[in-house]
């Protein structure tokens, strides 16, 4: 049952082979049992959880299941959760329990589904391996002394180790896309404004878009029927009527045109990594699809180009935590000036101060030409390139993260070795298409790596199709890694 | 060109945010390391491109001006790490 796909759970659910209240429990279990090894939770309530599949038992006994009702679902610790401590990972809202709940909850609270537990994540989603928390690093379920990539690596980690049938998290430069394929799961960020940001902690507000981490594409259509919608609490909310995510799933990629961009190749690249994706490219090709080499040449100043918008929009957003109307607040001040000062440097971690000192510095006055008027500008370009490789292709195929799992601790001392993790998912946030990882072979001492597939705006059935149509060929993403030893 | 110590210090002013001595230090090594990154971007001319601030060019949408969520003072006080009489509480800020 542990590995059963959520097609699978709803089948056995509306059956009544399993009832909520037992699948919860069963999770729930698995939980307390391996996750002291992983701290892939913050958060985990079993009498609200117990409570909510109760209600949904309900629910489907009267005959009002919709399709995820009665299946528990982890959430990243970013998105607002009524009566649960939400704490984004970070020291500043320990001990925060939101008064409302994010769009995303509602929509999972209204579907009936399970709310399992809140999943640890970098600090304010801040990181690529998970280790930025005030709750203490996550660990690779793959191998214990590895990250599982970040930001979203609670919920990573916890759909790998099978902790959760699936999980939320969210993407700002690949924090659902790297950890997905560090930890050999699959996971979607959806086109920029699918999912509302209503109550889903704000990091770069041109950037964040939440989306799912599963076992499968096709799980991670399923989730995206729930997550995604209009809000108009979100004025980043896009409007259009969303497709129906599954519509595709099932359907033949013969003819689909694969655009393999030569950059993603590149200098950086892992030679294990390299092969697994050059043996995925093969197996599309075997599918029926046909490749064509794509250019990206910009792609280089995504990086640079990142870490100007993404602190800049950070530093603005974090200014909110000035310890007056939520969350941590100092003991030691003696007047307003050092109560915000000794709040924010108490509060905020190490990476979080560095990222709001870099987006102070970019906006302040005589330096916003040179760098933040200059990355928007950049901005567009890799947009454009984008635009004009889509004119040639259907989807777009490379590498997910350059190397597979490193140790923790092996960069956690240099930001900018840690900031190279992003250079291939940094792109798709710039240009706000969807992208998603998915597990594509093993690499460097048996672990997991992923493949990433971008589409264009608005794509995402597309992305989902050719990557089930993929999986319904390969078992890449039915592996499990071994129970990890108790503590 | 790269951080001062002074200037590391200004912009955690700027930021609200304490840093000792020892710390600036250890930021500015780091930061000058990220702005070295940065700097890539100087690299290509960017006269014609215009700025790009949303993704997909949308437009911000308006409402009418009339309020949409319901009076909730006493859930966000509660929250709040010190308030009196129904208001936040923050250190005296004129004598």
């Amino acid at each position: 049952m542990i590995g059963a796909s959520l097609p699978e759970l709803s089948a056995a659910l509306a059956a009544r082979s399993i009832s909520s209240v037992e699948l919860t429990r069963l999770f729930l279990d698995r939980i307390a049992a391996v996750d002291p090894r992983l701290n892939a939770f913050i958060t985990v309530d079993p009498e609200k959880s117990l409570a909510q599949a109760s209600a949904a038992d309900a629910r489907i006994g009267c005959g009002e299941a919709g399709a995820l009702t009665g299946i528990p679902v982890a959430h990243k610790d970013i998105f607002c959760t009524r009566g649960w401590r939400t704490t984004c990972g970070s020291r500043m809202l320990a001990n925060f329990v939101s008064p409302y709940d994010a769009h995303v909850i509602e929509r999972f609270n209204a579907a009936g589904c399970v709310i399992l537990g809140k999943t640890n994540m970098d600090e304010f989603a801040m990181g690529s391996s998970s280790e930025n928390s005030w709750f203490g690093p996550v660990h690779n379920p793959w191998d214990v002394s590895r990250v599982p990539g970040g930001s979203s690596g609670g919920s990573a980690a916890a759909v790998a180790a099978r902790l959760a049938p699936a999980a939320t998290g969210t993407d700002t430069g690949g924090s659902i896309r790297q950890p997905a394929a560090l930890s050999g799961v699959t996971g979607l960020k959806p086109t920029y404004g699918a999912v509302s940001r209503y109550g889903m902690i704000a990091f770069a507000s041109s950037l964040d878009q939440g989306g799912p981490i599963a076992k499968s594409a096709q799980e991670c259509a399923w989730m995206m029927e729930v997550m995604a919608g209009h809000d108009p609490r979100d004025s980043t909310s896009l409007r259009q009527v969303r497709p129906d995510y599954r519509s595709e799933l099932g359907r033949p990629i013969d003819g689909l045109r694969i655009g393999v961009p030569a950059e993603f190749f590149a200098q950086g690249l892992s030679a294990d990594v390299a092969a697994a994706v050059e043996e995925a490219i093969a197996e599309f090709r075997r599918l029926g699809a046909r490749t064509v080499e794509v250019h990206l040449p910009a792609m280089r100043l995504a990086i640079p180009v990142y870490y100007v918008l993404a602190p800049a929009e950070a530093s603005s957003n974090l200014s909110r935590f000035d310890g007056v109307r939520y969350g941590y607040r100092t003991q030691r001040y003696r007047d307003l000036n050092e109560m915000y000062c000794r709040t924010r440097a108490e509060g905020f971690g190490a990476e979080v101060r560095r990222r709001i000192l870099i987006g102070t510095y970019v906006l302040s006055h005589g330096y916003y030409d040179a760098y933040y008027l200059r990355a928007q500008k950049i901005r567009r370009l890799i947009r454009n390139e984008f635009d004009e490789a889509f004119t040639h292709c259907d989807v777009i195929l490379g590498p997910t993260a350059p190397t597979v799992a490193f140790a923790l601790g092996a960069k956690r001392t240099d930001p900018v070795q840690m900031y190279l993790n992003d250079l291939y998912t940094i792109p798709a946030n710039l240009a706000g298409l969807p992208a998603l990882s998915i597990p594509c072979g093993f690499g460097e001492a048996g672990l997991p790596v992923g493949a990433q597939l971008i589409g264009r705006h608005f794509d995402e059935p597309r992305l989902l199709g050719a990557a089930h149509r993929y999986q319904q060929a390969t078992d890449w993403h039915t592996r499990m890694p071994a129970e990890p030893h108790p503590a | 060109m790269p951080l001062s110590l002074e200037q590391v210090s200004r912009i955690a002013e700027l930021a609200r945010i304490e840093i000792s001595p020892a710390e600036a230090l250890t930021l500015q090594g780091e930061l000058n390391r990220i702005f070295t990154l940065i700097e890539r971007m100087q690299e290509i001319d960017t006269g014609a491109l215009a700025p790009m601030a949303h993704a997909l060019d949308v437009r911000q949408p308006l409402r009418e001006d009339e309020p949409s969520e319901p009076e909730r003072r006493e859930a966000f006080l509660e929250i709040a790490p010190e308030t009196a009489g129904g208001l936040y509480l923050v250190p005296k800020v004129i004598e």
